[in-house]
């Protein structure tokens, strides 16, 4: 009989392990996210959670901190993937070639990916130090202006660009080199034939049969660049002034420094549906262009 | 369709990690008691065959320690402790940011464990009374006269009090003071500043962009600047809070913000508005500024010749007058305490008694551990490691000083980034410092009403 109920319910078996992982790590914690985000908790043991409504989500659209942090995670994922993808793209194009001592340029280029993002976060944190820092002291030797980096108001996001490009192109690169390296030759060799220039076949040859692996490619990274927490709180921890608090960061703040449980909760949910409907839409893009082709 | 599992999934791993952090936590704990919880009743017969020498003999006692130089001091003569009581202590460190968060977390999940944790009165004090985490020590404190409870400075303990009742044992006490380049000062021939205004105008004489030597710097970073700024709203007769009520808009108070504010902009080094204590000392040890207010306990990153170039040439002087005279902060800054929910309540107190005994404070205080015992700092041997001109100005500031450097509310986060609010519109050129002070007077105002309904 036993055998018999194994036999008729093994598909569920098979994909038990995975179903509970996903209902333990997954469901349970955004569903309980979502449900202390109408409630005001403050971690009290004295005063029980109460519940708000939607409150919790109303106060946050009138909320400038918040806003500020949309605008920052907005104006720091699209310049840092924009410039991760060309940058990515020009680097995959290149070692697609042929050139001595490819092999040793392309594991040292490879290296920025595998450090840890927090000691990055401190060695960048010294590079950028105003007086005795290296940057400024690049600057300098070549008769330039010292700048202030991290600790300006205006230039702290982009230089915490600069470190998220520096780390992750190298992951772009690598996600469009496979995607190169699969390409059918025969494209290129009929365009030779009919002498066409090397940007003509970049553009009309390389570009649109690697689309689908740069919206790949492009998606993983719009994921990670909007949750990216560990640099920005290991640089700046969303200083000087907020002008580089992240949603991630002023849900950090609001859980663990505030202990608004119920505000930091309805932030991420927030932020779970941004990332939700930015991935849907590229998704939908790729499908759209999959049936162009 | 697999892809937008990619991306719900990773969105969900975030959210995951932040719920984590509240669940997971109680799940180890809980093995711990029961497991410390056997040798306890086990130790019930035991005793009575060992006598009352080691009444606690076999229980385990959980210790928590911020990565301090205390832990590091204390940790060592564990073993000692271990063998006079038989209590077996188990230690865990973090740095003081996680620890915050990790007791937090723990206790909001009711964990029997840590039994003894080490934390920051002004900054957790509010929030871990209010929620009954801690253990009211008043009765421990007063059972063995040998201990010595009335030699705990008084304004250490103040600061460890709530509402009449004693949450913790100082162990830590820090106050405000100014340091400054000796050599410098010789040689533009200007005196060690006794007022602010002094220290204004010389900081000014000092400041020397163009060959990269400045005249002053401490804090900048919006929350952590708070503390230091305490020293000077205190001198010059204000507080974060009088009598219950915001009073940061006071013009004592807007003239502090103002100064402290004006000494980073006008005579502070480039990048200011990211520093905190280790930024601002690392760039004093560097030799580029004449002058650095932070609290006394650090001074081993400005004297220590690893860690600074102008080790030697490092001079201490009493905070600055303002108006109301020199009112440095003279707080505790960590202090020890028992877990309200311990099962081990007793051998928990016997920890701290012998952590902070005369003799440990002593030998804690040698390796340059400010405490909070009177006859341990009357104890020529207790300072002998410390700069000798620093400590006539820790027992004056210890006189003349305030005893808390931060609003004590219960949510300090964010009544420190309320206040911290004012000082950034000054450093970034703000003319209308009094509508900042204003606006920000009304956002304390409101952390402290939402306190009083808890």
């Amino acid at each position: 009989m036993g055998y018999n109920w194994i036999n008729r319910n093994l598909k569920w078996l098979y994909i038990l392990p995975a179903l509970v992982f996903v209902l333990v790590m997954m469901l349970f914690p955004i569903g309980y996210t979502l449900w202390i985000s109408f409630y005001e908790w403050s971690m009290s043991a004295i005063t029980p959670p109460a519940f708000v409504g939607f409150d919790n989500y109303t106060s946050m659209f009138k909320d400038e901190r918040f806003l500020d942090s949309v605008f920052n995670t907005f104006y720091f994922t699209i310049v840092a993937l924009a410039a991760e993808m060309v940058l990515g793209l020009a680097i995959a194009v290149l070692f697609n070639r042929t050139f001595k001592g490819k092999n040793i340029a392309k594991t040292l280029f490879l290296l920025p990916m595998v450090a840890t993002p927090v000691a990055m976060g401190l060695v960048w944190m010294l590079i950028y130090e105003p007086t005795i820092g290296a940057a400024n002291t690049i600057l300098k030797s070549i008769g330039l202006e010292p700048q202030l980096y991290l600790a300006s108001m205006t230039q702290v996001i982009p230089s915490l660009i600069v470190v998220d490009v520096w780390q992750w192109t190298p992951m772009v690169a690598l996600i469009l080199m496979a995607g190169l390296s699969t390409l059918p030759t025969d494209p290129y060799e009929s365009a030779d034939v009919d002498g066409a220039s090397a940007w003509q076949k970049f553009v009309h040859i390389t570009l649109p049969l690697l689309k689908p692996t740069i919206i790949i490619a492009l998606m993983l990274r719009l994921i990670d660049v909007l949750k990216t927490f560990d640099i920005i709180y290991a640089t700046t921890q969303g200083g000087p002034n907020f002008k580089s608090e992240t949603l991630n960061i002023y849900g950090y703040v609001l859980g663990f420094q505030y202990f608004k449980l119920g505000s930091a909760s309805a932030l991420l949910v927030i932020f779970f549906l941004i990332v939700m409907a930015l991935t849907l839409v590229l998704i939908w893009t790729k499908k759209r262009l999959e049936a162009e082709g | 369709m697999k892809k937008k599992y990619i991306g719900a999934g990773t969105a969900l791993i975030v959210t995951a990690s932040i719920m984590a952090g509240c669940g997971g936590n109680s799940s180890p704990q809980a093995s711990s008691p029961a497991a410390s919880q056997a040798p306890a009743s086990s130790s019930a017969s035991e005793s009575a065959s060992t006598g009352s020498d080691k009444p606690f003999a076999g229980q385990t006692v959980t210790l928590v320690t911020a990565n301090h130089p205390w832990s590091e001091a204390i940790t060592p003569l564990l073993p000692e402790f271990e063998a006079a009581t038989g209590i077996k202590v188990k230690v865990e460190n973090y740095f003081e940011d996680q620890l915050t968060q990790k007791l937090t977390v723990q206790f909001t999940a009711g964990s029997e464990t840590p039994d003894v944790f080490m934390y920051r009165p002004l900054q957790d004090g509010q929030l871990f009374f209010k929620n009954g985490w801690v253990a009211r020590l008043d009765d421990y404190a007063h059972k063995d006269p040998e201990y010595d409870f009335a030699d705990i400075s008084p304004s250490a303990i103040n600061t460890t009090t709530i509402d009449g009742k004693l949450a913790g044992i100082p162990i830590i006490t820090e106050r405000g003071v100014l340091y400054y380049r000796k050599d410098l000062l010789e040689q533009a021939n200007i005196p060690v500043p006794t007022t602010m205004d002094e220290l204004v105008e010389a900081a000014k004489k000092l400041h020397n962009p163009g060959s990269e030597m400045y005249g002053f710097v401490a804090r900048g970073q919006r929350s952590p600047l708070v503390t230091q700024l305490a020293s000077y709203i205190f001198s010059e007769g204000g507080d974060f809070i009088t009598d219950g009520k915001a009073s940061i808009n006071t013009p004592e108070a807007v003239k502090a913000m103002t100064t402290y504010g004006n000494l980073l902009k006008d005579s502070g080094p480039p990048g200011v508005l990211n520093m905190s204590w280790p930024q601002a000392f690392g760039i004093f040890a560097q030799g580029k500024v004449a002058f650095l207010t932070d609290a006394d306990s650090l001074y081993t990153n400005a004297t220590d010749p690893e860690k600074s170039t102008v080790s030697d040439k490092v001079g201490f002087a009493l905070f600055p007058a303002g108006a109301a005279g020199s009112k440095p902060v003279n707080v505790t800054a960590w202090s020890l305490s028992i877990n309200e929910r311990s099962k081990n309540k007793d051998a928990a107190w016997e920890l701290i008694q012998w952590a902070t005994s005369k003799e440990n404070v002593l030998k804690a205080q040698q390796k340059g551990n400010p405490g909070a015992r009177t006859s341990v700092w009357n104890n020529p041997e207790a300072t002998k490691s410390f700069p000798e001109e620093l400590v006539p100005i820790i027992k004056q500031s210890m006189e003349n000083g305030v005893g808390h450097d931060r609003p004590v509310v219960v949510s300090v986060g964010e009544a420190r980034d309320a206040v911290g609010e004012v000082v950034m519109k000054v450093i970034t050129g703000d003319k209308d410092v009094q509508a900042a002070a204003d606006k920000a007077n009304a956002n304390l105002q409101a952390i402290i009403d939402k306190d009083s309904k808890r």
